[in-house]
Protein backbone atom coordinates (compact mmCIF):
# COMPACT_ATOMS: atom_id res chain seq x y z
CA UNK A 1 0.00 0.00 0.00
CA UNK A 2 1.34 3.83 -0.74
CA UNK A 3 2.48 5.68 1.99
CA UNK A 4 0.14 8.95 3.57
CA UNK A 5 1.68 11.86 2.44
CA UNK A 6 0.98 15.29 3.82
CA UNK A 7 2.67 18.04 0.89
CA UNK A 8 3.52 21.29 2.52
CA UNK A 9 1.30 23.99 0.69
CA UNK A 10 4.08 27.12 1.41
CA UNK A 11 5.40 27.87 4.35
CA UNK A 12 3.48 28.33 8.24
CA UNK A 13 2.57 31.71 9.09
CA UNK A 14 3.13 30.44 12.89
CA UNK A 15 4.80 27.47 14.86
CA UNK A 16 2.49 24.26 14.42
CA UNK A 17 2.20 21.68 16.95
CA UNK A 18 1.77 18.19 14.54
CA UNK A 19 1.51 16.19 17.58
CA UNK A 20 -1.90 15.32 16.56
CA UNK A 21 -0.67 13.66 14.00
CA UNK A 22 1.25 10.38 14.91
CA UNK A 23 0.86 7.73 12.63
CA UNK A 24 -1.35 5.59 14.72
CA UNK A 25 -4.20 8.48 15.22
CA UNK A 26 -4.85 8.84 11.58
CA UNK A 27 -5.55 5.13 10.98
CA UNK A 28 -8.33 4.62 9.45
CA UNK A 29 -9.15 8.10 8.58
CA UNK A 30 -9.75 9.69 4.87
CA UNK A 31 -7.56 12.41 3.12
CA UNK A 32 -10.21 14.48 4.16
CA UNK A 33 -11.13 13.92 7.74
CA UNK A 34 -7.56 15.06 8.12
CA UNK A 35 -7.83 17.75 6.66
CA UNK A 36 -10.18 18.79 9.36
CA UNK A 37 -7.91 18.26 12.53
CA UNK A 38 -7.41 20.89 14.58
CA UNK A 39 -3.65 21.76 15.11
CA UNK A 40 -2.16 23.75 17.89
CA UNK A 41 -0.54 27.04 17.00
CA UNK A 42 0.52 29.88 18.27
CA UNK A 43 -1.39 32.76 17.09
CA UNK A 44 -4.61 32.17 14.83
CA UNK A 45 -6.47 28.71 14.73
CA UNK A 46 -5.39 26.27 11.86
CA UNK A 47 -6.53 22.93 10.61
CA UNK A 48 -4.27 20.38 8.68
CA UNK A 49 -5.94 21.29 5.95
CA UNK A 50 -4.93 25.24 6.44
CA UNK A 51 -1.18 24.07 5.39
CA UNK A 52 -0.86 20.68 4.12
CA UNK A 53 -2.26 18.74 1.28
CA UNK A 54 -3.20 15.30 2.07
CA UNK A 55 -2.89 12.01 -0.23
CA UNK A 56 -4.71 9.35 1.69
CA UNK A 57 -2.28 6.31 2.25
CA UNK A 58 -0.88 3.99 4.50
CA UNK A 59 -0.07 5.69 7.95
CA UNK A 60 2.15 2.99 8.64
CA UNK A 61 4.37 5.14 6.50
CA UNK A 62 4.00 8.53 6.85
CA UNK A 63 5.54 10.67 4.63
CA UNK A 64 6.05 14.28 5.16
CA UNK A 65 6.68 16.18 1.70
CA UNK A 66 8.30 19.59 2.38
CA UNK A 67 9.74 20.79 5.71
CA UNK A 68 10.14 24.17 7.74
CA UNK A 69 11.59 24.70 11.32
CA UNK A 70 8.15 25.77 12.54
CA UNK A 71 6.77 22.06 12.45
CA UNK A 72 6.65 21.25 15.97
CA UNK A 73 6.24 17.55 17.61
CA UNK A 74 6.67 15.77 14.54
CA UNK A 75 6.61 12.41 15.07
CA UNK A 76 5.99 12.91 18.79
CA UNK A 77 4.74 9.53 21.12
CA UNK A 78 5.52 7.64 17.94
CA UNK A 79 4.82 3.77 18.22
CA UNK A 80 6.29 0.88 17.30
CA UNK A 81 5.66 -0.48 13.30
CA UNK A 82 5.19 3.06 12.87
CA UNK A 83 7.70 4.78 10.07
CA UNK A 84 7.95 8.88 9.04
CA UNK A 85 9.91 10.31 6.28
CA UNK A 86 10.73 13.78 6.33
CA UNK A 87 11.40 15.82 3.61
CA UNK A 88 12.51 19.18 4.53
CA UNK A 89 13.39 20.51 8.11
CA UNK A 90 11.05 19.90 11.20
CA UNK A 91 10.94 22.09 14.27
CA UNK A 92 11.64 21.62 18.24
CA UNK A 93 10.47 18.33 19.49
CA UNK A 94 11.08 15.64 16.84
CA UNK A 95 10.29 12.08 18.22
CA UNK A 96 9.66 13.81 21.44
CA UNK A 97 8.69 11.07 23.66
CA UNK A 98 8.15 8.49 20.84
CA UNK A 99 8.04 4.78 21.92
CA UNK A 100 9.02 2.74 18.96
CA UNK A 101 8.90 3.11 14.93
CA UNK A 102 11.86 4.88 12.43
CA UNK A 103 11.65 8.51 11.98
CA UNK A 104 14.11 9.55 9.04
CA UNK A 105 14.39 13.13 7.87
CA UNK A 106 16.63 14.29 5.07
CA UNK A 107 16.68 18.35 6.33
CA UNK A 108 17.96 19.66 9.57
CA UNK A 109 16.02 19.43 13.33
CA UNK A 110 15.24 21.95 15.85
CA UNK A 111 16.04 21.39 19.38
CA UNK A 112 15.32 19.04 22.23
CA UNK A 113 14.91 15.60 18.91
CA UNK A 114 14.18 12.63 20.45
CA UNK A 115 13.84 14.16 24.05
CA UNK A 116 12.21 11.66 26.43
CA UNK A 117 11.94 9.00 23.66
CA UNK A 118 12.24 5.32 25.45
CA UNK A 119 12.53 2.84 21.71
CA UNK A 120 12.80 3.51 18.05
CA UNK A 121 14.83 5.26 15.77
CA UNK A 122 15.96 8.67 14.21
CA UNK A 123 18.26 8.99 11.53
CA UNK A 124 18.79 12.93 10.30
CA UNK A 125 20.64 13.60 7.35
CA UNK A 126 22.01 16.98 8.31
CA UNK A 127 21.95 18.81 11.35
CA UNK A 128 20.05 18.99 14.51
CA UNK A 129 19.56 22.10 17.33
CA UNK A 130 20.70 22.60 21.22
CA UNK A 131 19.27 19.79 23.61
CA UNK A 132 19.31 16.80 21.67
CA UNK A 133 18.18 13.76 23.84
CA UNK A 134 17.95 15.87 26.53
CA UNK A 135 14.64 16.45 29.10
CA UNK A 136 12.34 18.94 29.22
CA UNK A 137 12.62 21.54 32.42
CA UNK A 138 11.51 20.33 35.04
CA UNK A 139 11.71 16.68 33.72
CA UNK A 140 14.17 14.21 34.99
CA UNK A 141 15.72 12.06 32.69
CA UNK A 142 16.36 12.73 28.66
CA UNK A 143 16.44 9.74 26.19
CA UNK A 144 15.68 6.56 27.90
CA UNK A 145 16.63 4.05 24.49
CA UNK A 146 16.45 3.76 21.32
CA UNK A 147 18.67 4.77 18.73
CA UNK A 148 19.47 8.33 17.09
CA UNK A 149 21.79 9.07 14.29
CA UNK A 150 22.57 12.58 13.31
CA UNK A 151 24.53 12.65 10.21
CA UNK A 152 25.66 16.50 10.40
CA UNK A 153 26.48 18.37 13.49
CA UNK A 154 24.54 19.11 16.97
CA UNK A 155 23.85 21.93 19.39
CA UNK A 156 24.52 22.64 22.72
CA UNK A 157 23.98 20.18 25.85
CA UNK A 158 23.20 16.75 23.65
CA UNK A 159 22.61 13.70 25.03
CA UNK A 160 21.88 16.26 28.49
CA UNK A 161 20.57 13.76 31.63
CA UNK A 162 20.51 11.31 28.61
CA UNK A 163 19.16 7.71 30.72
CA UNK A 164 19.59 4.75 27.83
CA UNK A 165 20.02 4.72 24.36
CA UNK A 166 22.87 5.46 22.25
CA UNK A 167 23.03 8.83 20.17
CA UNK A 168 25.60 8.95 17.24
CA UNK A 169 26.63 12.41 16.37
CA UNK A 170 28.91 11.86 12.47
CA UNK A 171 29.49 15.79 12.87
CA UNK A 172 30.68 18.08 15.46
CA UNK A 173 28.95 18.78 18.93
CA UNK A 174 27.84 22.01 20.70
CA UNK A 175 29.18 22.68 23.86
CA UNK A 176 28.79 20.32 26.94
CA UNK A 177 27.97 17.38 25.22
CA UNK A 178 26.60 14.77 27.48
CA UNK A 179 26.21 16.78 30.42
CA UNK A 180 25.02 15.34 33.59
CA UNK A 181 24.29 12.42 31.48
CA UNK A 182 22.95 9.67 33.96
CA UNK A 183 23.78 6.33 31.25
CA UNK A 184 23.63 5.55 27.37
CA UNK A 185 26.18 6.09 25.10
CA UNK A 186 27.02 9.19 22.89
CA UNK A 187 29.42 8.58 19.40
CA UNK A 188 30.85 11.80 18.73
CA UNK A 189 33.05 11.58 15.19
CA UNK A 190 33.73 15.55 14.61
CA UNK A 191 34.73 17.94 17.29
CA UNK A 192 33.61 19.03 20.64
CA UNK A 193 33.86 21.86 22.61
CA UNK A 194 32.95 23.25 26.00
CA UNK A 195 33.04 20.73 29.10
CA UNK A 196 32.36 17.50 27.97
CA UNK A 197 30.88 15.02 30.22
CA UNK A 198 30.58 17.55 32.31
CA UNK A 199 28.54 15.79 35.52
CA UNK A 200 28.77 12.49 33.73
CA UNK A 201 27.39 9.97 36.07
CA UNK A 202 27.74 6.70 33.94
CA UNK A 203 27.42 7.01 30.69
CA UNK A 204 30.51 6.67 28.06
CA UNK A 205 31.15 9.08 25.80
CA UNK A 206 33.14 7.92 22.64
CA UNK A 207 35.28 10.52 20.66
CA UNK A 208 37.18 9.76 17.64
CA UNK A 209 39.23 13.09 18.75
CA UNK A 210 41.19 13.54 21.66
CA UNK A 211 41.35 16.52 23.70
CA UNK A 212 41.67 18.06 27.23
CA UNK A 213 39.00 16.53 29.38
CA UNK A 214 39.68 18.43 32.60
CA UNK A 215 40.78 17.39 35.59
CA UNK A 216 37.92 15.29 36.73
CA UNK A 217 38.30 12.70 34.12
CA UNK A 218 41.00 10.13 35.18
CA UNK A 219 43.23 7.82 32.99
CA UNK A 220 42.50 4.63 32.77
CA UNK A 221 45.08 3.31 30.33
CA UNK A 222 44.56 1.62 26.94
CA UNK A 223 42.03 -1.55 26.61
CA UNK A 224 40.72 -3.76 24.17
CA UNK A 225 36.94 -3.65 25.29
CA UNK A 226 34.55 -6.49 24.47
CA UNK A 227 31.26 -4.55 24.72
CA UNK A 228 33.07 -1.78 22.39
CA UNK A 229 33.00 -4.36 19.30
CA UNK A 230 29.42 -5.46 20.67
CA UNK A 231 28.43 -1.53 19.80
CA UNK A 232 30.81 -1.50 16.94
CA UNK A 233 28.95 -4.51 15.07
CA UNK A 234 25.42 -3.02 16.73
CA UNK A 235 25.98 0.25 14.63
CA UNK A 236 27.60 -0.97 11.44
CA UNK A 237 24.86 -0.22 9.42
CA UNK A 238 23.95 2.82 10.93
CA UNK A 239 27.32 4.43 11.03
CA UNK A 240 30.45 2.98 8.95
CA UNK A 241 32.33 5.69 11.06
CA UNK A 242 31.23 5.19 14.55
CA UNK A 243 31.58 1.31 14.44
CA UNK A 244 35.30 1.67 13.17
CA UNK A 245 35.80 4.03 16.27
CA UNK A 246 34.59 1.41 18.46
CA UNK A 247 36.61 -1.73 17.16
CA UNK A 248 39.59 0.72 17.96
CA UNK A 249 41.60 0.12 21.23
CA UNK A 250 40.32 2.24 23.32
CA UNK A 251 41.81 4.94 25.65
CA UNK A 252 39.52 4.90 28.59
CA UNK A 253 39.41 7.91 31.09
CA UNK A 254 36.91 7.63 33.91
CA UNK A 255 34.69 9.98 35.20
CA UNK A 256 33.14 12.91 35.75
CA UNK A 257 34.49 12.24 39.28
CA UNK A 258 32.91 15.15 40.31
CA UNK A 259 30.00 12.72 40.91
CA UNK A 260 30.00 9.05 40.71
CA UNK A 261 32.77 8.51 38.59
CA UNK A 262 31.48 5.47 36.62
CA UNK A 263 31.05 6.86 33.44
CA UNK A 264 34.03 7.19 30.87
CA UNK A 265 35.50 8.63 27.76
CA UNK A 266 36.87 6.38 25.66
CA UNK A 267 39.15 7.48 22.42
CA UNK A 268 41.16 5.75 20.02
CA UNK A 269 44.40 5.17 22.05
CA UNK B 1 13.50 -58.71 16.39
CA UNK B 2 12.31 -58.07 12.95
CA UNK B 3 14.73 -56.19 11.08
CA UNK B 4 15.84 -54.18 7.91
CA UNK B 5 19.22 -54.24 6.08
CA UNK B 6 21.01 -51.53 4.65
CA UNK B 7 24.53 -52.24 2.80
CA UNK B 8 24.62 -54.88 4.93
CA UNK B 9 24.03 -53.13 8.32
CA UNK B 10 21.02 -54.50 10.32
CA UNK B 11 18.38 -51.90 11.45
CA UNK B 12 16.64 -52.79 14.60
CA UNK B 13 12.59 -52.52 14.00
CA UNK B 14 12.77 -50.37 17.39
CA UNK B 15 12.61 -47.01 18.67
CA UNK B 16 14.44 -44.81 20.55
CA UNK B 17 12.13 -42.87 23.29
CA UNK B 18 13.22 -39.53 24.61
CA UNK B 19 11.59 -37.13 27.17
CA UNK B 20 11.01 -33.12 27.48
CA UNK B 21 13.52 -31.16 28.59
CA UNK B 22 14.29 -27.43 29.25
CA UNK B 23 17.37 -26.40 27.00
CA UNK B 24 18.91 -23.18 26.64
CA UNK B 25 22.68 -22.06 24.97
CA UNK B 26 25.16 -19.59 25.43
CA UNK B 27 27.61 -17.96 22.68
CA UNK B 28 31.09 -17.99 24.26
CA UNK B 29 33.51 -15.45 22.37
CA UNK B 30 37.02 -15.07 22.96
CA UNK B 31 40.08 -13.13 21.81
CA UNK B 32 41.40 -16.42 20.13
CA UNK B 33 39.55 -19.78 18.73
CA UNK B 34 42.33 -21.55 21.22
CA UNK B 35 40.76 -20.01 24.31
CA UNK B 36 37.21 -19.47 23.02
CA UNK B 37 36.77 -23.54 22.84
CA UNK B 38 38.92 -23.90 25.85
CA UNK B 39 35.47 -21.92 28.09
CA UNK B 40 33.44 -23.55 26.02
CA UNK B 41 35.20 -27.34 27.22
CA UNK B 42 35.21 -26.05 30.73
CA UNK B 43 31.97 -25.05 31.23
CA UNK B 44 30.35 -28.21 29.37
CA UNK B 45 32.40 -30.36 31.76
CA UNK B 46 30.77 -33.22 33.90
CA UNK B 47 27.75 -32.53 32.21
CA UNK B 48 26.72 -36.17 30.61
CA UNK B 49 23.62 -36.58 32.65
CA UNK B 50 20.67 -35.34 34.50
CA UNK B 51 21.11 -38.58 36.69
CA UNK B 52 23.59 -36.72 38.94
CA UNK B 53 24.75 -34.02 36.42
CA UNK B 54 23.00 -30.36 37.37
CA UNK B 55 22.53 -30.34 33.26
CA UNK B 56 23.92 -32.11 30.60
CA UNK B 57 25.65 -29.71 28.24
CA UNK B 58 27.97 -29.27 25.14
CA UNK B 59 29.10 -27.69 22.40
CA UNK B 60 26.62 -27.08 19.47
CA UNK B 61 29.16 -25.94 17.07
CA UNK B 62 31.88 -23.41 16.92
CA UNK B 63 31.41 -19.78 15.25
CA UNK B 64 33.48 -17.83 13.05
CA UNK B 65 34.12 -14.16 14.35
CA UNK B 66 31.54 -13.17 11.01
CA UNK B 67 28.77 -15.38 12.88
CA UNK B 68 28.99 -13.77 17.01
CA UNK B 69 27.92 -10.60 18.23
CA UNK B 70 31.52 -9.16 18.92
CA UNK B 71 33.12 -10.27 16.35
CA UNK B 72 35.36 -12.87 18.04
CA UNK B 73 35.92 -16.71 17.69
CA UNK B 74 33.13 -18.35 19.43
CA UNK B 75 31.76 -21.43 20.21
CA UNK B 76 27.96 -22.18 21.36
CA UNK B 77 26.86 -24.61 23.74
CA UNK B 78 23.92 -25.95 25.13
CA UNK B 79 22.83 -26.68 28.38
CA UNK B 80 19.62 -29.06 29.35
CA UNK B 81 17.91 -30.09 32.65
CA UNK B 82 14.95 -31.23 33.83
CA UNK B 83 13.45 -27.66 34.41
CA UNK B 84 13.65 -24.25 33.59
CA UNK B 85 14.55 -23.28 37.32
CA UNK B 86 17.13 -26.15 37.30
CA UNK B 87 19.27 -25.21 33.47
CA UNK B 88 18.99 -21.65 35.41
CA UNK B 89 20.99 -22.56 38.67
CA UNK B 90 23.28 -24.96 36.66
CA UNK B 91 23.81 -22.19 33.69
CA UNK B 92 24.59 -19.66 36.74
CA UNK B 93 27.08 -21.44 38.41
CA UNK B 94 28.74 -23.04 35.39
CA UNK B 95 29.35 -19.15 33.90
CA UNK B 96 30.16 -18.04 37.16
CA UNK B 97 32.58 -20.73 38.12
CA UNK B 98 34.08 -21.38 34.34
CA UNK B 99 33.53 -18.62 31.82
CA UNK B 100 34.02 -15.32 34.45
CA UNK B 101 36.99 -16.72 35.80
CA UNK B 102 38.60 -17.77 32.05
CA UNK B 103 40.73 -15.05 30.34
CA UNK B 104 39.05 -13.04 28.07
CA UNK B 105 35.49 -15.07 27.43
CA UNK B 106 32.22 -12.65 26.67
CA UNK B 107 28.89 -14.43 26.95
CA UNK B 108 25.88 -14.11 24.77
CA UNK B 109 22.66 -15.91 24.96
CA UNK B 110 22.37 -17.92 21.76
CA UNK B 111 18.42 -17.78 21.32
CA UNK B 112 15.16 -15.68 22.62
CA UNK B 113 13.57 -18.76 23.61
CA UNK B 114 10.12 -19.01 25.45
CA UNK B 115 11.43 -17.56 28.56
CA UNK B 116 14.09 -15.73 29.95
CA UNK B 117 16.22 -16.96 32.90
CA UNK B 118 19.19 -14.31 35.10
CA UNK B 119 22.64 -15.10 33.82
CA UNK B 120 24.48 -11.42 33.82
CA UNK B 121 21.75 -10.73 36.50
CA UNK B 122 23.00 -12.74 38.66
CA UNK B 123 26.61 -12.34 38.32
CA UNK B 124 27.07 -8.83 37.89
CA UNK B 125 27.36 -8.04 41.47
CA UNK B 126 30.84 -9.92 40.98
CA UNK B 127 32.13 -5.88 40.13
CA UNK B 128 31.40 -4.76 43.51
CA UNK B 129 29.87 -1.73 41.96
CA UNK B 130 31.98 -0.85 39.42
CA UNK B 131 30.13 -2.88 36.99
CA UNK B 132 28.77 -1.03 33.92
CA UNK B 133 25.01 -1.65 32.68
CA UNK B 134 24.40 -1.18 28.75
CA UNK B 135 21.56 -1.85 25.99
CA UNK B 136 21.66 -2.28 22.77
CA UNK B 137 19.28 -3.40 20.20
CA UNK B 138 16.60 -4.24 23.34
CA UNK B 139 19.45 -6.61 25.20
CA UNK B 140 21.11 -5.89 28.31
CA UNK B 141 24.72 -6.65 28.49
CA UNK B 142 26.94 -6.28 32.23
CA UNK B 143 30.19 -5.16 32.15
CA UNK B 144 32.18 -6.69 34.75
CA UNK B 145 35.74 -4.87 36.11
CA UNK B 146 37.84 -8.34 35.69
CA UNK B 147 41.94 -8.70 36.25
CA UNK B 148 42.14 -9.28 32.33
CA UNK B 149 40.21 -6.59 31.15
CA UNK B 150 36.10 -6.73 31.17
CA UNK B 151 33.86 -9.27 31.40
CA UNK B 152 30.74 -8.56 29.28
CA UNK B 153 28.01 -10.86 29.96
CA UNK B 154 24.28 -10.65 28.51
CA UNK B 155 21.66 -9.91 31.50
CA UNK B 156 19.30 -12.38 30.33
CA UNK B 157 19.33 -16.13 28.82
CA UNK B 158 16.45 -17.55 26.99
CA UNK B 159 15.10 -20.77 27.39
CA UNK B 160 13.33 -23.08 25.33
CA UNK B 161 10.94 -25.10 26.65
CA UNK B 162 9.71 -27.38 24.89
CA UNK B 163 13.08 -29.45 24.33
CA UNK B 164 13.96 -33.28 23.55
CA UNK B 165 16.65 -34.91 25.71
CA UNK B 166 18.01 -38.60 25.21
CA UNK B 167 17.44 -39.46 21.68
CA UNK B 168 19.28 -43.03 21.26
CA UNK B 169 21.37 -45.03 18.51
CA UNK B 170 22.82 -48.31 19.82
CA UNK B 171 25.37 -49.02 17.95
CA UNK B 172 26.93 -52.63 17.75
CA UNK B 173 30.04 -54.43 16.05
CA UNK B 174 32.44 -57.06 16.38
CA UNK B 175 35.05 -55.45 18.33
CA UNK B 176 35.72 -52.51 20.11
CA UNK B 177 37.56 -50.64 17.37
CA UNK B 178 35.14 -51.39 14.29
CA UNK B 179 32.09 -50.33 16.71
CA UNK B 180 34.21 -47.14 17.54
CA UNK B 181 34.60 -46.30 14.07
CA UNK B 182 31.54 -46.57 13.13
CA UNK B 183 29.75 -44.61 16.51
CA UNK B 184 32.39 -42.03 16.41
CA UNK B 185 31.30 -41.36 12.87
CA UNK B 186 27.81 -41.61 13.70
CA UNK B 187 29.26 -39.00 16.24
CA UNK B 188 30.94 -36.64 13.69
CA UNK B 189 27.54 -36.68 11.71
CA UNK B 190 25.62 -35.76 14.41
CA UNK B 191 28.10 -32.93 15.23
CA UNK B 192 26.91 -31.12 11.72
CA UNK B 193 23.61 -30.85 12.62
CA UNK B 194 22.60 -27.48 14.34
CA UNK B 195 20.90 -27.43 17.74
CA UNK B 196 21.87 -30.52 18.70
CA UNK B 197 24.56 -32.06 21.70
CA UNK B 198 25.96 -35.53 22.64
CA UNK B 199 26.50 -35.10 26.03
CA UNK B 200 29.02 -38.05 26.85
CA UNK B 201 32.31 -38.29 26.40
CA UNK B 202 33.47 -37.96 22.96
CA UNK B 203 29.23 -38.40 22.62
CA UNK B 204 29.83 -41.49 23.19
CA UNK B 205 28.63 -43.75 26.05
CA UNK B 206 29.17 -47.27 26.68
CA UNK B 207 27.29 -47.80 30.21
CA UNK B 208 24.11 -47.92 28.84
CA UNK B 209 21.25 -48.62 31.67
CA UNK B 210 17.94 -50.80 32.18
CA UNK B 211 15.42 -49.10 34.52
CA UNK B 212 15.63 -50.99 38.13
CA UNK B 213 18.18 -53.24 39.87
CA UNK B 214 19.17 -56.15 41.92
CA UNK B 215 20.01 -54.28 45.01
CA UNK B 216 17.34 -52.32 46.89
CA UNK B 217 17.26 -48.55 46.13
CA UNK B 218 19.33 -48.86 42.96
CA UNK B 219 16.32 -47.03 40.18
CA UNK B 220 18.96 -47.74 36.92
CA UNK B 221 21.84 -50.69 36.38
CA UNK B 222 23.98 -51.89 33.95
CA UNK B 223 21.98 -53.12 30.92
CA UNK B 224 22.66 -56.79 31.03
CA UNK B 225 20.60 -57.60 27.55
CA UNK B 226 23.05 -55.53 25.73
CA UNK B 227 26.38 -56.55 27.49
CA UNK B 228 28.84 -58.81 25.08
CA UNK B 229 30.19 -60.59 28.50
CA UNK B 230 27.05 -62.08 29.59
CA UNK B 231 25.62 -62.70 26.02
CA UNK B 232 25.07 -66.71 27.26
CA UNK B 233 24.11 -66.12 31.14
CA UNK B 234 21.34 -63.71 30.79
CA UNK B 235 18.25 -62.89 28.57
CA UNK B 236 20.86 -61.54 26.00
CA UNK B 237 19.54 -58.99 23.03
CA UNK B 238 22.63 -59.70 20.82
CA UNK B 239 23.42 -61.73 18.21
CA UNK B 240 26.63 -64.31 17.98
CA UNK B 241 27.95 -61.73 15.63
CA UNK B 242 28.06 -58.48 18.20
CA UNK B 243 31.31 -58.10 20.83
CA UNK B 244 30.60 -54.00 21.63
CA UNK B 245 27.57 -51.95 21.77
CA UNK B 246 28.18 -47.92 22.15
CA UNK B 247 25.61 -46.08 22.46
CA UNK B 248 25.04 -42.21 21.32
CA UNK B 249 22.88 -40.03 23.30
CA UNK B 250 21.13 -36.99 21.53
CA UNK B 251 19.74 -34.17 23.57
CA UNK B 252 18.10 -31.50 20.64
CA UNK B 253 16.37 -28.06 21.02
CA UNK B 254 13.56 -29.87 19.10
CA UNK B 255 11.97 -32.67 18.06
CA UNK B 256 12.62 -32.49 14.60
CA UNK B 257 16.95 -31.60 15.10
CA UNK B 258 17.23 -34.84 17.55
CA UNK B 259 15.02 -36.43 14.10
CA UNK B 260 17.57 -35.04 11.90
CA UNK B 261 20.85 -36.06 14.06
CA UNK B 262 19.71 -39.72 14.53
CA UNK B 263 19.43 -39.54 10.65
CA UNK B 264 22.67 -38.13 9.91
CA UNK B 265 24.16 -40.50 12.42
CA UNK B 266 22.34 -43.96 11.16
CA UNK B 267 23.13 -42.66 7.24
CA UNK B 268 27.09 -42.04 8.50
CA UNK B 269 26.92 -45.58 10.37
CA UNK B 270 25.60 -47.43 6.99
CA UNK B 271 27.41 -45.98 5.10
CA UNK B 272 30.60 -47.15 6.94
CA UNK B 273 29.17 -50.54 6.03
CA UNK B 274 29.89 -53.72 8.61
CA UNK B 275 32.91 -54.79 7.30
CA UNK B 276 34.86 -52.07 9.32
CA UNK B 277 32.09 -50.75 11.18
CA UNK B 278 29.13 -51.64 12.72
CA UNK B 279 26.52 -54.93 12.46
CA UNK B 280 23.95 -53.72 13.64
CA UNK B 281 22.15 -50.32 14.94
CA UNK B 282 19.63 -50.18 17.66
CA UNK B 283 17.89 -47.94 20.28
CA UNK B 284 17.06 -47.98 23.58
CA UNK B 285 13.22 -47.57 24.83
CA UNK B 286 11.23 -48.31 27.99
CA UNK B 287 8.12 -49.70 26.10
CA UNK B 288 7.23 -46.41 24.85
CA UNK B 289 4.91 -45.42 28.46
CA UNK B 290 7.64 -43.24 29.77
CA UNK B 291 8.64 -40.20 27.28
CA UNK B 292 6.38 -38.44 24.82
CA UNK B 293 8.89 -38.89 21.86
CA UNK B 294 9.05 -42.18 19.80
CA UNK B 295 12.46 -42.16 17.05
CA UNK B 296 11.65 -45.18 15.05
CA UNK B 297 14.69 -46.13 12.91
CA UNK B 298 12.58 -47.37 10.11
CA UNK B 299 11.64 -43.70 9.77
CA UNK B 300 14.89 -42.22 9.65
CA UNK B 301 16.30 -44.82 7.27
CA UNK B 302 17.44 -41.96 3.57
Amino acid sequence: MKPLVLTLRNKPSQRLDLSKLTPDRLLGKSAKEIETIDLATTKVAAKVGDFFKVRAGDPHELRFEGGSERLDFVGAKLLPGYAIQIEGDVGMGLGRQARGGTIKINGDAGAYVASGMTAGRIEIDCDAGDFLAAPFAGELAGMAGGRVIVRGSVGARAGDRLRRGIVVIEGDAGEDLGSRAIAGTIVLIGEASGRLGYLNKRASLVLAQRRDFGPTYVDCGAHQLAFAKLFSRALSEDSRRAARLLSQRLQRYAGDTAVYGKGEILTPA
Amino acid sequence: MSQLTRRGVRIDDSFAEAFPMAGTGLVVTAPTRKWALIAAQTATGYATSVIACDCEAGIDRELSPKETPDGRPGVRILAFGFSTKGVEKALVNRVGQCLLTCPGTAVFSAMDGDVKIKVGDSMRQFGDRWQISKAVDGKRFWRVPVMDGEFLVESQVGVVKKCVGGGNLLVMGEDWDKTMRATEAGVAAIAKVPDTITPFPGGIVRSGSKVGSKYKGMSASTNDAYCPTLRGVTKSALDPDIGCVLEIVIDGLSNEAVADAMRAAIKAIVALGPKNGAKRIGAGNYGGKLGPFHYHLKDLLS
